[in-house]
């Protein structure tokens, strides 16, 4: 199918401002939704608030935009319910890790199907440009007019500790990687975490002087590399790219299944 | 009568009875006294008909998992207390906003805050009708009895996937906790609504959100043909982000009036001894019980006492309630909060002086002889 085939025409314009990474987060996503031959009717996309969160309203599977934070509860409800439909949860920094945190190391611990993609760009955009779980020591924000002194989660290491049986990271400068590492989430059975870096030229491109989102992404090219790359042990501060765990644990839905069985024999019995 | 239809059980499983009967599939729900066997209840019995059950993280995370599920096209329960319920409130709204049926049972013990846990109160009456923000119509219910529990448990249901909304049902700690006889009504006794459906085909084009003439809207379950967007944000008949003041209004009308316009089809309540009535007692939940007893217990004496037991207290029966107090001398509010629905019978009748409040705020069970004491108060007669 078309990439096109896969949006709400009806909708666009997007809201996303010039040259923010968000659409190349959905772009790639699509294209590995589309290599996987799914249909757009087994496809359920959740989202919270946020910039990031508005992804949902754009594309033509069963989409529900939440609360702020809250995304992966409502999608924990509709998987559960309906375990053969396929969950796609994309959330902001801030939406998956600051007011969504317990939500997501919760949905991580019970390694119920969805796909976490955190979008990180690093800010608060929606509202302006404050600072994140995920802006980092020493960054300028509106919230943060003196450099911000909160310390940054490691979204890898969190969702790692917290359970989850895939994660893995890419940013828009690696679409052909990003493609290839959601196609592989989705497939996952089991909670999966995709940390994107994706651009707010916007907000914290400005208040940080990274230029313009042509140089932001640059910057990804410059700043990651693949997991354990020779580049990696030279320079510590290089950031890490590709899939850091994927491993087979029972999955929450499956588990459920088994619980109706043992209570449906004992029901009959007595 | 089956015998085994016959139980000797606590409200809050009178509640999970009455559920069940009414096709409750899915639930979520965090551990809170005095609320906690409901999930325990509900864990044991839901896998037992396929249905699931759900531990969350927190109620938050219950309330949003509940709307999940209810989108799959599940019937759809929590339930809680008032810290719990506090926390409910963002997600409750937005249930009301994206008109998502599910039910939401509060069996309330006193606050503020952590408050009294173990002990009974009825604080939360105006939490349930404006504990979410922004203008909203909402459906709350209550009972006094664990027959009554049952039946409106039921009946929340089907108001619920009748007029797509969230319900409230409002028990208290002494109806929850409780013991006392409940006989199950067999299958077909009590009407079940099940949701309405849209019978558009696959491919031609479907506006989630466009209402009926009658204003109800036919659902979508997701999974099947129709694919749609939810939002809390207001939206157009398409369920997409809309801030056109025309569409705004429009739903919030629509939200609104779908409920106000029903107040007779959604009002529950009995009555006792009202049609000559000098003194009305008015009360629901559990405190009821203490107002019948006076009303029952003077009645032969020739005192000419009467009770209007709520069962529904939001959208809240002005009408009924002026109606049924136009030749009563004295309204008596019989209520374990400080006024919450006495409130609402000052505006309701036409003289708010007649109205008075027999309340206890401490945590302990309102008694026939604390509401006779406040008569003999009101008569002029001294205690």
């Amino acid at each position: 199918m078309a990439i096109k085939d896969y949006i709400r025409e009806r909708f666009f314009p997007h809201i996303w401002c010039p040259g923010c990474g968000h659409g190349t987060v959905m772009n790639s996503l699509l294209r590995a939704l589309d290599s996987l031959g799914m249909s757009k009717n087994e496809i359920v996309m959740v989202s919270g608030i946020g910039c990031s969160s508005r992804i949902s309203g754009y594309v033509d599977f069963h989409t529900l935009h939440t609360i702020h934070g809250r995304a992966l509860a409502f999608a924990t409800g509709v998987k559960l319910s309906l375990p053969e439909l396929n969950l796609i949860v994309p959330m902001g920094d801030g939406d998956a890790l600051a007011i969504g945190g317990n939500h997501f190391i919760h949905a991580a611990r019970r390694n119920i199907d969805l796909t976490a993609i955190v979008m990180n760009n690093r800010i608060y955009g929606m509202t302006g440009g404050q600072y994140s779980p995920l802006s980092g020591y020493g960054t300028l924000a509106t919230t943060a007019p003196y450099t911000n002194i909160d310390q940054s989660f490691d979204t890898v290491k969190l969702a790692t500790a917290a359970g989850a049986t895939f994660v893995a990271r890419s940013t828009t400068y690696h679409v052909q990687q990003l493609t290839k590492i959601l196609k592989q989430a989705i497939l996952h059975e089991g909670f999966s975490v995709v940390e994107v870096l994706t651009q707010c030229p916007t907000y914290f491109g400005r208040k940080n002087r990274e230029g313009n989102a042509v140089d932001m992404m640059e910057s990804y090219n410059k700043n990651t590399t693949p997991i354990g790359s020779k580049a990696k042990k030279e320079n510590p501060d290089l950031i890490e790219r590709g899939i850091f765990i994927q491993k087979e644990m029972p999955e929450y839905c499956s588990e459920y299944d088994k619980i109706i069985e043992k209570a449906m024999a004992k029901y009959s019995n007595s | 009568m089956k015998k085994e239809n016959i139980k000797f059980i606590q409200g809050n499983e009178a509640c999970v009875e009455g559920a069940l009967y009414a096709g409750l599939d899915f639930f979520a729900g965090y551990p809170i006294t005095p609320s906690t066997e409901i999930a325990e209840l509900l864990s044991h019995r839901l896998p037992q008909k396929g249905g699931k059950f759900i531990q969350m993280e927190d109620e938050i995370a219950s309330m949003g998992a509940i709307i999940g599920a209810s989108l799959t096209g599940s019937k759809v329960m929590t339930a809680t207390s008032g810290p719990g319920f506090s926390l409910m409130q963002e997600a409750l709204g937005y249930a009301i906003m994206a008109e998502i049926p599910c039910v939401i049972v509060n069996v309330q013990r006193g606050g503020p805050s952590t408050g009294i846990p173990t002990h009974v109160s009825q604080g939360d009456v105006n939490q349930a009708r404006w504990g979410t923000h922004g203008d909203h119509a909402i459906v709350t219910i209550t009972a006094s009895n664990h027959q009554d529990v049952f039946e409106t448990t039921v009946h929340a249901f089907n108001i619920s996937e009748t007029y797509r909304t969230p319900v409230i049902l409002l028990y208290d700690e002494v109806v929850g906790h409780m013991r006392e006889r409940l006989v199950i009504p067999n299958k077909g006794e009590l009407p079940l609504v099940e949701r309405l459906r849209t019978s558009v085909k696959e491919g031609v084009d479907y506006h989630p959100y466009l209402p009926r003439e009658d204003g109800r809207l036919p659902m979508s379950d997701f999974g099947s043909v129709h694919r749609y967007n939810v939002t809390g944000l207001f939206h157009d008949m398409w369920g997409f982000p809309s801030d056109n003041p025309k569409i705004v209004h429009g739903l919030l009308r629509h939200l609104v009036d779908k409920i106000q316009n029903n107040v007779n089809q959604i009002a529950r309540y009995k009555e006792f001894y009202l049609k000559d009535a000098e003194i009305i007692l008015i009360s629901y939940g559990s405190s009821a019980r203490s107002a019948n007893h006076v009303v029952f217990s003077r009645r032969p004496r020739g005192e000419k006492l009467g009770h209007l037991e709520l069962q529904t207290l939001w959208p809240f029966p002005y009408d009924l309630v002026r109606e049924k107090c136009a030749k009563a001398t004295y309204v008596v509010v019989v209520e374990m909060n400080m006024g919450q629905i006495m409130e609402e019978v000052r505006k309701a009748v036409d003289q708010p002086e007649k109205v008075f409040l027999a309340n206890r705020i401490d945590g302990v069970f309102i008694t026939p002889t604390d509401i006779r004491n406040i008569l003999r108060l009101i008569q002029g007669k001294g205690v």
